[in-house]
C-alpha cells in the first residue's frame, strides 16, 4: 500500500463539507443574497457534536446504529476511489460493485432506521427512497460496466486510470451519455433538485430529509457528514470518468479533478437555481432515462 | 310563496321587514336559488329567545347584483339544506355547534370551531356541559383496508404558518380523502363584537385575519356608514380602493413566490417575498402600518395622502409592478413550473358552484364570481375592474387568476391617485339605526368578505356575522386534493391560501 493512497481519502473528509457551502453559495448569488458562509456546514457539524442525543422511545438499536454503519460505509466508499493519477487506497477486480454496494448499504440503514420511528412521514420517505433508488442502482452499474468494457478492466483505479486523455475524441458519444446518465444518478443520491429538495420544509413532499427528521446531535451530525462524503464520492466519480487529464505531474492533476469537483458542485447549484422539483410521479421517467443513457453507452463501448 | 327581500350590497333595512318563511319555504327558496346560480353568502343564527332560533340566509345572486334575504324560526331541529345545497354545509355545521340546533340529515354533522354553545345546556352532540372540547378531537372520515394508510399533519407544522389539522386517506401517493380539521384559533370575535359598536369593535375587525385587515374593515364601516345613513366622500373612497387593491398587491405576489418556494423553483420564491415587502411597505405610505391597520374608520380613513405620497406610492409601485412582472414571467415561461402546476389539483366548476366557493378559487374555475363586479360598493360603483379568469381549475389556474388580478390592481391604482377627488376624508358618523339589518360585501384579495349586522332597540350589534372567504373555500382545499399525489397537497394547499383565523374567528 502506498502512502500517497491515503491523500484521495484525507482530501475527502477534511473539503466535502465545502461542497454544501458551495452549492448553498451558488444559489445564494442565483437568488440575489449575500448566503451563508462557505464554512457553514463545518460550523453545523461542528455544533452538533457537541449536543446531546435524544432518541424516541418506540425506536431500537437499529435507529442508533443506522448513523454509525451509514459513516462507516462511505467513509469505506471514498478508500475505493482512485483521484486522478492517485490511486485508491483499495483496488481489486470488481471493486466497483463494492462501491455500489456500500452505497446501498448506506441507504439500507438509512432506510430501516427511518421506519424504525414508526413515523408515516418517515415512512413516506422511505419508500420513496427505495423506489428512486431502484432505479438509479441500474443506471450506475450499467454506466460502470459500460467504462469496464471499454478499458477492459474491473477495477475501479484501474477503469478511470484506463481512460486517456484523447478519450472525448475517441469515444465522445459513449462519454457524453455516461457523464449524463452520472449526474443524474448524482442528483438522485444526494437528494438535489428536480429529484428532491434540500431546503423544503414541507415534510409532504421530502424524500430524503423527512427520513432523518428524528435524528438529533452527533447522530444527525453523522448523517449530515456521511451525506457531505457521499456526494464528494459522486463527484470524484464523474470528475474521474468524464475528464481523464493527463498531464505527467500528479499533482496537477490532482488539483484540476479538485478543482472539477467543485465544479459539479457549482453545476448542482446552477441546476437548482434554474428549474423546479419535477412532481414526484415523473421521477421515475427521469431515472430511467439516466438507465436508458448509461445502456446506450454500454451499447456503444461494446461496438 | 312568500317572495324574500330584495336588497344591494351595503344597504339598510328594518329587521321587521326581513320575511320569516317556514322552514319548508326557506328550503325551497334557497335550494332553487343555489340551483338558479346564486351562492349562500351567510347562513347564520340569531337567538329570539331561549327556546328559539331565527335562521337568517343571505343569498348572492350576482346575476341581478341583488342580496336575498330571508329567514326562518327553528326550535332545536330542523330538516337541514346540505342535502340539497351542498354549500350550506360548513353553515349548519356552525349553526349546530353555536346555537346546539340539529339540522336533521346533515351528512357529515360535526363541531367546526369546537367551542361550547352560545346557549347554555344546548348542545346539538348532547356533550357533557364539563366535557373538554378540544380542537381536532372527533371522528375522521376514515377508509378501510390493507393497503390503505392515514397520515396526520398538524396543528403543529414545519413552517411559520397558523395551526390546523389535516387527515389523509392514501393508497400508497394517492389520497383518497382528505379532512380538514381547524378551531385551534378560535377567539370568540363574533362574542366579543356584541353589545358594539364600541372601541374595541374595529380592532377586533382589523386582526380577524391579519392579512385581510383592510377588506375587513372596509366592511365593517360600510355596515356602520349605512347603518348610520352617512355618505362617504368620493375622496375617502377612492383611498379605500387605493388600500384593497395594495393589500391584494402584496399577498397574490407573496402567493406567487410561496408557490414558487413550494416547487423548490429558486428565482420567483426569493424576489417575490422582498417584492411583497414593497408593496407592504407603499401601505405603509399610507398609513404608517405595513397591514393597513387603523387607516379605514367608519365615516372614511384615518389618514389623507398629500402630493408628494401620491408621486412616490406611483413611483414605488412602478418599480415593484416592474419587478414582480419579471418575476411572475419567470414562472410562466419555465417549463418545469408549468409541468408542476397544470393539472394539479383541479377543481370542477360544477363542484366549485356546489361547494360555493368565492374568490380567487371560484374564478380559476372560470365563475366571474367577483363582488367588485356583481356587487359593488364604494369606489367600484364608478371605476371598474375586469374581473379576471381562468376555466382550467388547477393550481396553474389560481396562480394566474392571482397574476392577472396583480396587473388589474396595479393599473386601478395609477388611475385613482391620477384623479384623486378633492374633499375631506371623513365625515361623522350618526348613531346606528335601532332593529336593523346590514350586509355589507366586500372582495378582499382572498375572496368575498360578507359581514352581517343585526342591531337590537338601543342601536348596538345583538348579532355581527363575519364571513370570511375561507370559509366557503377551505372545503374546495379537501375536495380539490382527491385522486392527487400527497406530495402535491403543500402547492394546492399555497394556492388557495386559506386563513385558519379568519375561518375560527
Amino acid at each position: 500500500m502506498q502512502t500517497i493512497a491515503l491523500v484521495h481519502p484525507a482530501l475527502a473528509l477534511v473539503l466535502s463539507p465545502l461542497l454544501l457551502g458551495v452549492i448553498n453559495r451558488t444559489k445564494a448569488i442565483f437568488a440575489g443574497r449575500v448566503g451563508q458562509p462557505l464554512a457553514q456546514p463545518y460550523r453545523d457539524l461542528w455544533k452538533l457534536l457537541r449536543k446531546g442525543a435524544v432518541y424516541s422511545r418506540t425506536t431500537t438499536w437499529v435507529f442508533r446504529a443506522a448513523p454509525v454503519v451509514g459513516l462507516a460505509a462511505i467513509l469505506l466508499a471514498t478508500t475505493l476511489l482512485p483521484l486522478a493519477a492517485l490511486p485508491a487506497l483499495l483496488a481489486f477486480p470488481g471493486d466497483f460493485i463494492l462501491l455500489a454496494y456500500l452505497l446501498g448499504l448506506v441507504r439500507f440503514f438509512a432506510v430501516i432506521g427511518a421506519l424504525d420511528t414508526g413515523s408515516s412521514f418517515e415512512g413516506m420517505g422511505a419508500s420513496r427512497e427505495v423506489q428512486f433508488s431502484a432505479l438509479a442502482e441500474p443506471a450506475l452499474l450499467l454506466g460502470l460496466a459500460a467504462v469496464a468494457y471499454h478499458t477492459h478492466s474491473l477495477s475501479l483505479s484501474e477503469m478511470i486510470s484506463g481512460l486517456s486523455s484523447t478519450h472525448w475524441s475517441q469515444a465522445g458519444a459513449m462519454q457524453a451519455l455516461l457523464a449524463a446518465s452520472l449526474f443524474m444518478v448524482l442528483l438522485t443520491e444526494n437528494a438535489r433538485i428536480p429529484v428532491d429538495d434540500p431546503n423544503t420544509h414541507l415534510e409532504l413532499t421530502m424524500i430524503h430529509e423527512v427520513m432523518v427528521l428524528d435524528f438529533g446531535g452527533p447522530d444527525f451530525a453523522f448523517i449530515l457528514y456521511g451525506a457531505s462524503l457521499k456526494l464528494w464520492v459522486f463527484c470524484a466519480l464523474l470528475t474521474g470518468l468524464a475528464l481523464p487529464v493527463r498531464t505527467g505531474n500528479l499533482w496537477i492533476e490532482v488539483a484540476v479533478a479538485v478543482i472539477a469537483i467543485f465544479g459539479i458542485a457549482v453545476l448542482v447549484g446552477v441546476v437548482e437555481s434554474c428549474m423546479a422539483r419535477l412532481r414526484l410521479i415523473r421521477i421515475p421517467q427521469l431515472l430511467v432515462g439516466a438507465g436508458l443513457l448509461s445502456v446506450l453507452a454500454l451499447v456503444l463501448s461494446l461496438r | 310563496m312568500t317572495a324574500a327581500l330584495s336588497m344591494h350590497n351595503g344597504q339598510t333595512v328594518a329587521l321587521a321587514d326581513v320575511p320569516v318563511l317556514s322552514v319548508a319555504e326557506l328550503r325551497d327558496h334557497v335550494i332553487r336559488a343555489a340551483g338558479a346560480g346564486a351562492r349562500l353568502g351567510a347562513f347564520f343564527g340569531n337567538p329570539l329567545d331561549a327556546s328559539s332560533l331565527r335562521l337568517f340566509a343571505i343569498l348572492v345572486d350576482g346575476f341581478s347584483g341583488n342580496l336575498l334575504v330571508l329567514a326562518t324560526d327553528v326550535a332545536d331541529r330542523y330538516p337541514a339544506l346540505t342535502p340539497d345545497c351542498p354549500q350550506a354545509h360548513w353553515f349548519e355545521r356552525e349553526i349546530a355547534e353555536q346555537w346546539g340546533v340539529r339540522p336533521l340529515g346533515h351528512p357529515w354533522l360535526k363541531p367546526i370551531r369546537f367551542h361550547r354553545s352560545y346557549r347554555a345546556g344546548e348542545d346539538a352532540w348532547g356533550r357533557p356541559a364539563d366535557a373538554a372540547l378540544l380542537p381536532g378531537v372527533t371522528d375522521f372520515f376514515q377508509v378501510a383496508g390493507e393497503e390503505v394508510h392515514e397520515v396526520a399533519v398538524g396543528p403543529v407544522h414545519a413552517g411559520i404558518i397558523e395551526p390546523g389539522h389535516f387527515r389523509f386517506q392514501c393508497h400508497g401517493e394517492e389520497v383518497l380523502h382528505l379532512e380538514i380539521s381547524l378551531g385551534f384559533q378560535h377567539r370568540g370575535v363574533e362574542s366579543g363584537l356584541l353589545g358594539g359598536p364600541d372601541k374595541r369593535s374595529l380592532h377586533f375587525i382589523e386582526t380577524l385575519a391579519g392579512d385581510t385587515s383592510v377588506a375587513h374593515a372596509i366592511a365593517y364601516s360600510e355596515i356602520l356608514e349605512s347603518l348610520g345613513g352617512v355618505t362617504v366622500t368620493a375622496r375617502a373612497q377612492s383611498l379605500r380602493g387605493i388600500a384593497l387593491e395594495l393589500e391584494r398587491l402584496a399577498n397574490h405576489t407573496g402567493d406567487l413566490g410561496a408557490l414558487a418556494t413550494d416547487i423548490g423553483f429558486l428565482p420567483t420564491s426569493s424576489y417575490c417575498g422582498r417584492i411583497r415587502g414593497d408593496f407592504l411597505n407603499t401601505t405603509a405610505l399610507l398609513c404608517g402600518n405595513r397591514f393597513g391597520r387603523s387607516l379605514i374608520r367608519p365615516g372614511g380613513l384615518w389618514f389623507d395622502v398629500d402630493g408628494a405620497q401620491v408621486s412616490q406610492i406611483l413611483e414605488r409601485l412602478e418599480a415593484a409592478e416592474r419587478e414582480v412582472t419579471n418575476a411572475a414571467d419567470l414562472l410562466w415561461n419555465t417549463s418545469s413550473v408549468m409541468a408542476r402546476f397544470e393539472e394539479t389539483g383541479p377543481v370542477s366548476v360544477d363542484t366549485c358552484r356546489d361547494l360555493g366557493l368565492v374568490g380567487v378559487a371560484a374564478r380559476a374555475c372560470g365563475l366571474e364570481r367577483d363582488c367588485r363586479y356583481e356587487l359593488p360598493s364604494g369606489i367600484f360603483r364608478f371605476a371598474q375592474i375586469p374581473v379576471s379568469t381562468w376555466d382550467t381549475g388547477d393550481v396553474f389556474a389560481r396562480a394566474y387568476v392571482r397574476w392577472l388580478e396583480i396587473k388589474r390592481s396595479a393599473a386601478f391604482i395609477r388611475d385613482q391617485l391620477g384623479t384623486l377627488p378633492a374633499g375631506h376624508i371623513h365625515s361623522p358618523v350618526p348613531e346606528t339605526a335601532p332593529s336593523s339589518l346590514s350586509v355589507s360585501l366586500v372582495e378582499g384579495w382572498r375572496g368575498e368578505v360578507c359581514h352581517v349586522a343585526i342591531t337590537d332597540k338601543g342601536g348596538r350589534f345583538a348579532r355581527y356575522k363575519v364571513v370570511d372567504p375561507s370559509f366557503h373555500n377551505w372545503m374546495g382545499l379537501a375536495i380539490a386534493l382527491r385522486n392527487q399525489q400527497i406530495a402535491d397537497f403543500p402547492l394546492c394547499n399555497k394556492s388557495f391560501n386559506l386563513s385558519y383565523c379568519g375561518h375560527d374567528l
